[in-house]
């Protein structure tokens, strides 16, 4: 376990350059130059202009402007944003709350799809099946920001049961709602999921066989049908947080949340590579890890694999 | 995992005793005024994070300078309606336009203490104007003896900035310019004290000034809390407890926020709700011109825009473009069809230039212009382009555009896209765009002068489009030497007439300034600038 641990852990390294490589040629391949648009429609001074370039090393031939990235990586220098701020500091502010935003789409999704998906394919065909099949397909047809705006209009602003925005040190309750609008894709995924596993496992010999033992219902939903049923959840779970990174860009910006999502969209709208390619290799970590928690959680819920 | 439990269990808990305070109702205030009447409730603002430190000479945008205008007192200040009222000046003076003799009131001060002295304006703007400084705004300092894009250089010492004694200084200008103090209102003209040459870097963190308001913290990205400041000396009293700037990301959630009450000035409207925010807001909505024009802007290299014929097809699709239908229709009444190249907000503007009926829909002169223009010099097959970048939204009134000239003219029209607005500029300042292109306006200080020297002068800054015009020039030069104000506005108005017969650009719309406020708050005015006087603001509680 202790060597599989170590041979996934290596593996980051490799990706981890190839995936900043990747994405810094993505940023500096983009035509047009970043600090000729920083001043508007009247532009800035030319001094003004390669002062800024000189500063982020935007003179520099590319190959140049990667190794000296890689550099501040190294040395803990990530650089600055164009308003002078260190990108570090942007991280750092920004990564918590989109923790705890993904964190908390996690649970709901998780909590509600599996029990929904659990019930719905024990009463496979029922009404309760039926038009829950029915909410899940309206669910994952909506775009996000279309329930985004329509739940802040309806719960925030008309009915006043929520803060409309989280703005700054956002709390529970103001988080609560991005949180669900964030969730709504990947729960009706998961009650799908849930539910065509089980009722798959519902049928299963392994099942039969515990049942004509004798074992209660519940024991045998708990103990034969969930477990197995849970692999291919757990699957898309991982995969998922990585989702809930990147979706955060839509969430964040509709209900105002200082994180990832929030930063990256300024970030692209003012070309700052540095930042851009810091907060998506952030973002790529975060893929590596989820996936890595991912393989070991297989391991827990099937024995069988973890010797592989 | 325990933190999972803990978090829903603070989860219930949270949700219980936010319902029952939302069952209260009624937002609760930060103070109670002890007063009858007393203002001392704390008023927040939609804004966003400042682009650059919070130096006067390199704050160039509009969250920033929401910061600036209120922090700083320059020498003189503008009021809603874009009048000049000295501030700290107690005289701007000069006998020929190019010389200047300021002279300072005594007894301001900035508020960590320091007097605010002649030597706080020369030094900051000598400092603003130095190309070592690469400062946003430097180009303001372009009119000064001394100033220099190719090296750097001293305004102090090459003799367009002197100290006379410690309340007067003088500006030598290298012409004459008759406005030149309707600009000092500018942010680009504010006193620093002696504290910002010693750290640059933490003043732009920490602003000190002496304006109404101190800036007290700045939360990055979330918050900006002014507090009135003690020691100012001036006459825009403060009538609050103080203001938030809350920053969005998102202009949507700021206006979301107005309507539940959580927020209490929006001062842009989302273009989704440009059809509704009127009703919503009842009197509570404003929707005016700003100092904002949009231009349609003929470059001189493109072809068949040239000589006479060119002329006639630049009137002709002016005439072609029905703008009072596409500012209704596209833009829901968010914009002001353009009378001529200046603004409304600015005093000199009117509605009869001789020469503006080229702006008034009338397809039949325009079909008629264009075949002129055909019969002395075919157009060809090519489409007509119309460039601008895509990345906010142009091509919607883009296309009603050139379906209005397709229309009349019998002439095909494309929208000419650049994916964003750098690699647009880009073109433009290389001189590939291939057609039409789109260019929009903001004045930096209300006067008639910022609308048309820097756009359509020879070789001015702004001037993309390459016209050149020496008796534009000429009268250009004229009205800015001229002494008495009322005669520079007829001036600049025949400035303008030269320049509806040529026709370099075609203007198009004033965008107008579209804001709301809470029934919260009270003497909400929006300014010339379209930006709320926010130290009148009231709001007790």
């Amino acid at each position: 376990m202790l060597w599989y641990l170590g041979r996934r852990l290596l593996q980051v390294i490799p990706v981890f350059l190839g995936a900043t490589l990747l994405l810094y040629a993505l940023v500096f391949l983009r035509p047009g130059d970043p600090v000729a648009g920083l001043g508007g429609e009247r532009g800035l001074p030319e001094a003004v202009q390669e002062q800024i370039r000189a500063q982020f090393h935007l003179d520099q031939p590319f190959i140049v402007q990667y190794l000296l990235y890689l550099k501040g990586i190294f040395t803990f220098d990530l650089g600055n944003t164009f308003t002078g701020r260190p990108v570090s500091e942007v991280v750092a502010d920004a990564l918590p709350i989109t923790f705890q935003l993904a964190i908390m789409a996690l649970v709901i999704e998780t909590v509600f799809g599996i029990a929904f998906g659990l019930w719905a394919g024990i009463r496979k065909g029922k009404l309760f099946d039926s038009s829950v099949l029915v909410l899940s397909l309206l669910l994952i047809a909506l775009p996000t920001f279309v329930t985004g705006l329509v739940l802040q209009i309806v719960v925030g602003v008309n009915l006043g049961w929520l803060p409309v925005t989280a703005g700054r040190d956002p709390d529970f309750i103001s988080l609560l709602m991005p949180a669900v609008v964030l969730a709504t894709t990947s729960f009706a995924h998961i009650l799908r999921l849930t539910r065509t596993s089980v009722i798959e496992n519902i049928t299963a010999d392994f099942v039969r066989t515990a049942r004509a033992k004798g074992l209660s219902r519940d024991k045998v939903t708990s103990r034969h049908v969930l477990r197995n049923s849970l692999i291919p959840v757990v699957t898309f779970i991982g995969i998922d947080l990585g989702n809930l990174m990147t979706g955060s860009i839509i969430v964040e910006g509709i209900f105002n949340i200082n994180g990832v999502g929030g930063t990256l969209f300024r970030a692209i709208g003012s070309g700052e590579s540095v930042t851009i390619v810091t907060l998506s290799t952030v973002i790529v970590l975060i893929y590596i890890v989820a996936n890595l928690l991912v393989d070991l959680l297989y391991a827990v819920l099937d024995p069988r694999i973890r010797y592989a | 995992m325990t933190p999972r439990k803990r978090l829903v269990g603070l989860g219930a808990f949270a949700l219980a005793s936010s319902l029952v305070l939302t069952a209260c109702g009624g937002g609760g205030g930060d103070d109670t005024g002890d007063a009858e009447g007393a203002s001392t409730g704390i008023v927040t603002v939609g804004n966003g994070e400042p682009q650059n430190p919070i130096i006067p000479t390199m704050t160039n945008e509009t969250f920033g300078s929401k910061v600036t205008s209120n922090v700083f007192a320059g020498l003189v200040y503008y009021d809603a309606e874009g009048v000049v009222h000295n501030e700290v000046a107690e005289s701007i003076e000069s006998e020929d336009s190019q010389n200047w003799t300021i002279t300072l009131k005594d007894g301001w001060t900035f508020s960590d203490g320091t007097p605010v002295t002649a030597e706080s304006f020369v030094n900051a703007w000598d400092y603003g104007a130095a190309l070592d400084n690469a400062q946003n705004l430097s180009y303001f300092f372009e009119p000064f003896q001394g100033f220099s894009y190719e090296e750097n250089t001293s305004l102090i010492e090459e003799g367009g900035l002197t100290v006379d004694d410690e309340l007067t200084f003088t500006v030598a200008l290298n012409q004459p310019e008759s406005d030149f103090p309707l600009r000092l209102g500018y942010s680009a003209f504010y006193p620093l004290p002696e504290s910002f040459f010693d750290d640059p870097e933490a003043f732009g963190k920490a602003p000190i000034g002496n304006g109404p308001y101190v800036l007290e913290t700045w939360e990055n990205n979330s918050l900006i809390e002014l507090r009135p400041n003690e020691s100012y000396a001036g006459e825009r009293e403060v009538q609050n407890g103080g203001v938030d700037l809350v920053a969005y990301s998102d202009e949507d959630s700021a206006y979301n926020d107005l309507l539940a009450g959580n927020l209490d000035i929006v001062t842009n409207v989302p273009a989704s709700a440009f059809g509704t925010f009127e009703d919503e807001l009842g009197d509570r909505a404003v929707n005016q011109p700003a100092a904002v024009i949009q231009v349609m802007n003929v470059p001189e290299y493109v072809k068949g825009f040239e000589g006479e014929a060119g002329l006639m097809r630049r009137q002709a699709i002016s005439m072609a473009i029905d703008r009072d239908q596409i500012t209704e229709t596209v833009f829901s009444g968010s914009r002001t069809p353009a009378s001529d190249f200046t603004s409304p907000v600015i005093n000199g503007w009117s509605e009869d230039v001789e020469g503006s009926e080229v702006l008034d829909y009338n397809p039949d002169e325009a079909k008629k212009l264009w075949d002129e223009a055909e019969a002395i010099e075919p157009w060809g097959d090519e489409p007509l382009l119309i460039s601008s970048n895509a990345d906010s939204d142009h091509q919607s009134w883009i296309d009603p555009t050139c379906n209005g000239i397709r229309d009349t003219l019998g002439i095909d029209c494309e929208f000419d896209a650049y994916p964003t607005f750098d690699e647009f500029l880009d073109a433009r300042d290389n001189e590939e765009i291939p057609g039409l292109f789109r260019g929009g306006w903001q004045a930096d200080y209300p006067a008639m002068s910022n609308f048309l020297g820097p756009i359509y002068g020879t070789n001015a800054g702004s001037n993309d489009m390459g016209y050149s015009s020496e008796e534009f020039d000429a009268k250009l030069k004229e009205a800015n030497g001229a002494e008495d104000p009322d005669a520079a506005v007829e001036l600049y108005k025949e400035a303008e007439t030269i320049l509806f017969n040529d026709l370099p650009g075609i203007p198009l719309w004033y965008n107008n300034a579209t804001g709301g406020w809470s029934e919260s708050v009270d003497n909400v005015v929006f300014g010339w600038d379209s930006d709320p006087i926010l130290y009148q603001v009231t709001k007790s509680e």
